[in-house]
């Protein structure tokens, strides 16, 4: 296979290196791809599909796709949009997301993405799951009410961390992120603030406690620039709070 | 409180027994849940700390699987399928009298910790329907009478192995035989034959035959195998017979009468290849047939036909048995592979595929349970002897698990290529107004499609055919199907996850009569967008006869939308409110809001 190639997205032609997925080769080249699941120091996870593209007339996920020499992506198109802006609906019926009193709101990726998409109401019926919080950990807590089951948490604390602190159990609907503790809390786990898993969530599910507002409303990171601005190869470091 | 199956084992005897391996929790969490109604905390971190896994592995496991609970079961543990097929033929009027004389809520434990009574997917013998479980034990043809019966034995607490033995009874269910359900092999003769051939010259014979996958993709089998053959490294041959979509229980007819054949062709895959070791991976609902296919790979041991130096080749194969716990999405290629490791069943991501990087991240030969019965009667009879049925693009013969409206339900051998109208002439379905191919994942099709052939190039289906007549509501099917996906989802990405409970939630709407045009415009466009995102082959096909009703059976759904007007919305203000107005006593006029 040759070394390097160039393939097009939206028409444009751009360069990529054998071996890259559609994500790692757009993000090089500046061009964003909306993602929830994929961060550059994981492997692909392929599980929020918001990152999903047509390559050659067919439905792919960007995160793991590998591109082929001369491959046609289609991204920013109003199919595709559409489609995005449904992702980004169905996930927030399926928790209970009120940005208006989340600590997280202006550094949520969730929000930031559905700015972005223009997503103006949530269109499906609500869920309303019951979820239980957990605040048994000095230092975090996690609110299942906004988890969007991304598993960023569970491969940072196992790939990173060498923890393994979070895992997922259930199934469909019942699908829920567990902690590895006798009594399922985090309080028990061994879980720390130092943890990268503790930085990775994407959302305002895993929450470090007191800092709730020590940058405030209206200075946050998404209330500044369209996380379209941002590459996706940011590392963790500086992609957090 | 007593267990009908012997408590008496330990945690430690069942870890002990598989051998303290990681990959065979599955198995282990089975046997804790039969001997003890359920997967107890104390098993949960007895399994994490012995086998040296995370509690949260060992949690997710438990959690995932349908036939493991967390909280205790009855001492009996009744279930009824629910098939759309099983429902036609009085499922859920049986369950449900059973549950009245036993004074048991569906799905739920009674308070004296006797009996639980409930509904599962599809069991896999829609012919002989309404058909369950009790304790594990497939039951057929239940009865209002036998319920009756049924009950006063559990009331008394008469073990189910000594209940009626014609209640556990199951006919093969064979109506028609072709070539396959025709050629029983001597065991080991073709595995003789095809050493005798050379392996490579009887892939070749197998990539002639034009045989397709038959657990409903049509993949080339002989394709498949080769792109195996030339991977380098180790190699494992796995076969599903998950049996999972509703409406198909041929393979259970091949694993019960034509165990030989799928061992011998797993065996010549397993030669060809260089693998030491396959897997069998079998719904739970299957276990019935456990013993009969235990005793078969016995023989086949004790006849060099499995173990070392096979049929003096100097080569190693042998095969285990495993076996699943209630998750449709485990028949998915990839999930099977997870499942088989000892984990929950979410699909893998794909590239790469199973033959570069399969069960335990090796090369991967994994085919459904008819592929590899007639690969090894290729392998015995030559290309041609296939080939010569079916049709240019669909060769041979396939095996069609037939229920619904017809007379004659059952199993059928028939060429690729038939009309749907043939095959309705041999079940004795010609009155059919609907016919489902291809499970609730397939095509449903109506009367002006019914010279449409079944086949690869057209309708594929990996057996289920289900039959409806015109006094069946087409909406409810597809109601019925929603449902189904909705419950078997495996979460793992959000279209599927999400898309399948709102596909639900306005198929109910709909059904129910509350819907309205807007309604429908939102399943047609969440059932196109759930198609096209999810991840795996579930969400693929989910929508599927939501989106063909429509199109086929229009009327059904327009004559009970309410007008425009009458909008009913999602949510529901009033409902919502009645707890805390129960709480707080309030029934002023100001706090009575109407939807209506
Ligand atoms: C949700 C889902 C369920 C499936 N269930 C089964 C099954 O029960 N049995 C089966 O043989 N194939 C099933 N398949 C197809 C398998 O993924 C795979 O294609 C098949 O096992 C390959 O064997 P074959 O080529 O011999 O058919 C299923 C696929 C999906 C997406
Ligand atoms: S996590 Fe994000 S989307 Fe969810 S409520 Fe908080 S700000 Fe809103
Ligand atoms: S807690 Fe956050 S990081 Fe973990 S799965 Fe949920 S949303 Fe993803
Ligand atoms: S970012 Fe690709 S699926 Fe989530
Ligand atoms: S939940 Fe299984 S593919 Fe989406």
């Amino acid at each position: 296979m040759a070394e390097s190639g160039q393939f097009l997205i939206d028409g444009k032609p751009t360069p990529f290196r054998a071996g890259q997925t559609i994500m790692q080769a757009a993000a090089e080249a500046g061009h964003y791809i909306p993602h929830l699941c994929y961060r550059p120091e994981f492997p692909p996870h392929g599980s929020c599909k918001l990152c999903s593209v047509k390559a050659n007339g067919r439905f792919t996920s960007a995160c793991f796709e590998p591109v082929t020499e001369g491959m046609k992506v289609e991204s920013e198109t109003d199919e595709i949009q559409g489609y995005r802006k449904r992702v980004v609906q169905m996930l927030f019926a399926e928790g209970n997301h009120y940005c208006a009193f989340c600590e997280k709101s202006g550094n949520c990726q969730l929000q930031a993405v559905a700015y972005h998409l223009g997503m103006e109401d949530t269109h499906y019926a609500h869920q309303y799951p019951q979820r239980k919080l957990d605040a048994s950990h000095p230092d975090a807590m996690i609110d299942h009410d906004r988890c969007i089951l991304c598993e960023l948490c569970v491969r940072a604390s196992r790939d990173l961390d060498r923890k393994e602190v979070f895992g997922v159990a259930g199934r469909g609907l019942q699908a829920r992120l567990v902690v590895n503790s006798p009594s399922g809390l985090l309080g028990d786990s061994n879980f720390a603030l130092t943890d990268a898993a503790a930085h990775v969530c994407p959302v305002g599910a895993i929450l470090p406690k007191r800092q709730a507002f020590t940058t405030p409303i209206g200075m946050r990171r998404y209330d500044k620039h369209d996380i379209g601005e941002e590459s996706s190869l940011t590392p963790i470091a500086d992609k957090g709070e | 409180m007593a267990s009908p199956l012997g408590q008496s084992v330990t945690l430690h005897d069942i870890a002990a027994r598989h051998l303290h391996a990681r990959h065979r929790l599955l198995q282990m969490l089975r046997e804790v849940q039969a001997s003890r109604s359920y997967v107890p905390e104390e098993a949960i971190q007895f399994f994490a700390h012995v086998l040296n896994l995370p509690i949260a592995h060992v949690r997710g496991c438990v959690e995932f699987y349908s036939f493991l609970h967390t909280t205790p079961r009855g001492q009996f543990d009744v279930y009824f399928s629910d098939s759309v097929t099983d429902r036609m033929a009085g499922s859920e009027i049986v369950a449900k009298r059973l549950a009245d004389r036993l004074g048991v809520t569906l799905g739920q434990p009674r308070a004296d910790g006797r009996v639980t009574v409930s509904m599962t997917s599809c069991t896999g013998h829609c012919e002989q329907a309404p058909a369950g479980l009790a304790n594990g034990r497939v039951f057929t043809r239940m009865t209002e009478a036998r319920i009756e019966k049924m009950a006063s034995l559990i009331e008394h607490g008469v073990p189910v192995s000594e209940w009626p033995a014609e209640w556990f009874h199951v006919d093969d269910g064979i109506r028609e035989r072709g070539i396959t359900l025709e050629t029983f092999i001597p065991p080991g003769e073709a595995i003789r034959t095809a050493l005798a051939r050379g392996l490579p010259a009887t892939l070749d014979e197998v990539e002639r035959s034009g045989l397709q996958g038959r657990g409903g993709a049509g993949f080339p089998v002989g394709r498949k195998w080769r792109g195996a053959y030339e991977t380098k490294g180790a190699h494992y041959i796995t076969c599903n017979a998950d049996e999972g979509e509703p409406g198909t229980f041929k393979d259970r007819v091949l694993l019960a009468k034509y165990a030989d054949e799928l061992f011998e062709g797993m065996t010549i895959a397993g030669l060809l290849v260089g693998a030491k070791k396959g897997y069998v991976y079998m719904r739970g609902e299957y276990e019935y047939m456990m013993e009969g296919l235990q005793t078969v790979l016995e023989e086949r041991r004790a006849a060099g036909l499995l173990g070392e130096n096979i049929c003096e080749s100097g080569l190693d194969f042998d095969l285990r048995i495993h076996l699943g716990a209630g998750a449709y999405v485990c028949g998915e290629q990839s999930a099977l592979l997870e499942s088989l490791e000892g984990k929950r069943g979410i699909p893998r991501v794909r590239p790469p595929s199973a033959v570069k990087i399969g069960l335990f991240g090796q090369s991967t030969i994994n085919n459904n349970v008819e592929s590899f019965v007639q690969a090894a009667q290729i392998a015995w009879k030559g290309a041609e002897w296939f080939s010569d049925h079916g049709e240019t693009k669909s060769r041979g013969t396939k095996l069609l698990s037939i229920a619904g409206d017809c007379q004659r339900p059952g199993i059928y051998e028939l060429p690729l290529g038939i009309t749907v109208r043939e095959v309705l002439a041999r079940c004795g379905g010609e009155n059919a107004k609907a016919v489902q191919v291809g499970g609730p994942a397939g095509t449903c099709v109506g009367r002006d499609e019914f010279d449409r052939r079944v086949s690869y190039a057209d309708l594929a289906t990996g057996g289920s055919i289900m039959v409806f007549n015109d006094l069946r509501d087409m909406v409810d099917v597809a109601r019925q199907f929603a449902h189904f996906f909705a419950h078997e989802s495996c979460g793992f990405c959000t279209p599927c996850r999400v898309g399948t409970q709102m596909l639900k939630h306005y198929a109910d709407k709909i059904a129910d009569g509350q819907g309205t045009q807007r309604d429908l415009e939102q399943v047609k466009s969440i059932g196109e967008f759930v198609k096209g995102y999810s991840h795996c082959g579930l969400g693929e096909t989910a929508p599927n006869t939501l989106l063909d009703t429509i199109k086929r059976f229009p009327e059904e759904y327009t004559s009970r939308l309410l007008a425009e007007a009458d909008f009913v919305p999602d949510f529901d203000l009033d409902a919502s409110v009645t707890e805390s107005r129960a709480l707080t006593g309030r029934q002023d006029q100001l706090d009575q809001v109407h939807s209506d």
